[in-house]
């Protein structure tokens, strides 16, 4: 029975295929584009995902704001007000796990013939713990590389391709500032950060060799930034107060003045940043589910004209013992049949341009399985309801009305 | 089922039926009483406006009485539902249409087996019964065309081997000659007298024409929804 219907269904969409391409049509570019759309906004996420995810979790920066002693305001990270001891003291603190001082500073290193400009950032031990960031090649820098403030040098996955190609580097000398350093170590690859900067173009340098022999300050022990790590997400909001009361403490920063520091919670600002996105994925695929209905619409459209221009043949059904629900079977099924025939090949298409998009722009897009699924969930539903309205009107004529109509 | 008494096939009683209009109620069949037993072959005369056709459209259960009892070989139709009345036109019912009323897309083995598609006759079986019909009504050779590719003649014999196609009890021809030319008319009534005489098949025919009911051995006759005459048939008075 449904086999004959399914063929029943078929041929009388053949015998009007203009028709029944542009009805498909509508829902071709419908589902084209929630695939599109969803795969554009998934690839967002996942990269901000992905970026969030290599910057260590729970974390604040304490940067050292402008000085109040002197009359000129420097900006932030650049007064000299914050020290080793201070992190040492942070790290004190039940609610914070890690500390990680760091001078940073950008410089040109020098590797033989080549030559390339890259962040340099002096660091504790505590910095790799604080980033997640693992050293697959050689050794991480050590207490003792901090306390005898040797020239060792952990190079990023960029610089090393910069530098060295393919040669291998731990054991080599590269200079910086004309000051040799051996790369002790190499760090394994992150990728972009959530603001868009390349996490791999970067040199680590034991903090007390960047501040005595690399960046030279007249503070010696001052540091630009500490970065902190809470002990768990739940303690973020415990471990900010924490920190900003200690800090003040240490300074004796009477109540209701500025401090000469900032803290920031960098979690915070990525999730901002996650939220956004998926934000705007919920509106390009909104958009596309739009454009999914008018396609729908369609539908109904057509099979209401069909229903009219086929009423003799319902008639002539009727009259040889077709039942009301025979009627309606048909007509709903060659709706559900344009409806998913046009998602499937939306789906192609949806893919074929994510798949496009992502070479000729460089966006990242990444189609799933349940974009795919829901898809063709959708275009069943809207096949069904949609089909519905027409297939109910052929379903109720009379048969000898049907059968009178000309 | 069992075996109506004395093979009737139609027994109607009392039978009215009116339409409502914003003018009122207006009546169109008034107290009709007929019973039509098995192997009979009656014709349905009448004008335009008697109620023939209405009555016709009852008989076929594509339309039902405001009054009255209509007993198709056995079975009241009087309490039934839409679905119940196309099971009934399915099984008890073969119709040939004034139009023929083909499928115009489908070939005509399809039309023949579409009333066993609705009846859930397996494919195989569709298909064979189909093309013995279709043999049995002279198109063997043609099971593959469309009903465009052949004469208006071909045509209405395709319609009667697909009323045929569930053995019905009851064969309903309106006007089946009405688009046809005299040849073929006649060729047309002979297959039905030959259906009739030869397979016992009881053929209900409706006509205005004098010249087509000849064939039939019973004659009744409407005017104004009323049963005027039920008896043999009448040679017309100006044919003689």
């Amino acid at each position: 029975m449904i086999g004959s219907i399914l063929r029943e269904a078929w041929k009388s969409m053949g015998a009007n295929k203009l028709r029944t391409f542009l009805t498909m049509l509508g829902m071709v570019i419908g589902v084209g584009a929630v695939i599109l759309m969803l795969a554009i906004g998934q690839g967002a996420q996942y990269v901000v995902k992905q970026a969030i995810a290599t910057m260590g979790s729970n974390l604040f920066i304490v940067l050292a704001s402008f000085s109040t002693t002197s009359g000129v305001r420097t900006g932030t990270g650049q007064a000299p007000t914050l020290t080793v001891n201070d992190a040492r003291a942070l790290l004190e603190l039940n609610t914070v796990a890690e500390v990680a001082p760091m001078q940073p500073g950008t410089k040109q290193i020098v590797y033989g013939a080549a030559n390339w400009n890259t962040q340099v950032y002096g660091v504790t031990p505590g910095y790799f713990t604080v980033r997640d960031w693992t050293v697959i090649e050689g050794d991480p820098i050590t207490e003792t590389d901090v306390r005898n403030a040797t020239r060792v040098a952990i190079v990023g996955q960029t610089v090393l391709d910069r530098l060295f190609g393919d040669e291998p580097a731990v054991g080599k000398t590269i200079r910086l500032e004309n000051i040799p350093f051996t790369v002790a170590g190499v760090l394994d690859r992150k990728g972009q950060s959530f603001d868009g900067r390349d996490q791999d173009d970067t040199v680590l340098i034991p903090l007390t060799t960047a501040q005595r022999k690399v960046f030279g300050s007249q503070f010696p022990n001052s540091v630009r930034m500490i970065m902190v790590q809470a002990v768990s997400e739940n303690a973020m909001a415990q471990a900010e107060e924490d920190i900003t009361r200690l800090l003040r403490e240490r300074r004796r920063t009477p109540e209701g003045q500025e401090p000469d520091f900032t803290v920031r919670n960098l979690s915070a600002v990525a999730d901002v940043q996650a939220q956004t996105t998926k934000v705007m994925s919920i509106l390009l695929g909104a958009v596309a589910c739009v454009s999914l209905i008018v396609g729908g619409i369609g539908i109904m459209n057509i099979m209401l004209v069909s229903v009219t221009e086929r009423t003799r043949e319902i008639g002539i059904r009727m009259a040889i013992g077709a039942r009301r629900r025979d009627i309606l079977a048909q007509f709903l099924l060659e709706a559900i049949i344009v409806s998913v025939l046009g998602c499937v090949i939306g789906v192609a298409l949806g893919v074929g341009c994510a798949l496009l998009a992502m070479r000729v722009t460089g966006i990242y897009a990444e189609v799933t399985v349940w974009s795919v699924l829901l898809s063709f969930a959708v275009a069943a539903f809207i096949g069904v309801f949609f089909g519905f309205y027409p297939a109910r009107k052929a379903a109720w004529l009379k048969p000898i009305e049907a059968l009178r109509y000309q | 089922m069992t075996e109506p008494p004395n093979g009737v096939v139609v027994g109607i009683e009392h039978l009215y039926k009116q339409y409502e209009t914003a003018a009122g109620p207006v009546p169109v069949l008034k107290d009709v009483n007929l019973e039509i037993h098995r192997g009979e072959f009656v014709a349905i005369m009448g004008p335009s406006g008697s109620g023939k056709s209405t009555f016709m459209n009852i008989l076929g259960c594509l339309d039902t009485p405001t009054r009255g009892r209509y007993v198709l070989d056995g079975h009241d139709t009087s309490a039934l539902d839409s679905d119940d009345l196309a099971r009934l036109r399915n099984r008890f019912i073969g119709f040939v249409f004034q139009g023929f009323n083909l499928l115009p897309r489908a070939s005509l083995l399809e039309n023949v087996a579409l009333p066993l598609i609705y009846a859930g006759t397996p494919r195989r079986e569709r298909s064979e019964r189909a093309r013995e019909l279709l043999e049995r009504v002279g198109l063997g050779r043609h099971v593959e065309h469309r009903p465009s590719q052949i004469s208006g003649g071909q045509q209405q014999r395709v319609a009667i081997a697909r009323a045929l196609a569930n053995r019905p009890s009851l064969l309903l021809a309106d006007e089946p000659t009405g688009n046809l030319d005299t040849a073929t008319s006649h060729e047309i009534m002979g297959l039905f007298t030959q259906l009739n005489a030869e397979a016992g098949i009881t053929v209900v025919l409706v006509t205005h024409e004098h010249d087509v009911a000849r064939f039939a051995k019973r004659e009744v006759s409407f005017v104004d929804g009323v049963v005027t005459h039920d008896g043999h048939v009448r040679e017309p008075e100006s044919a003689t």
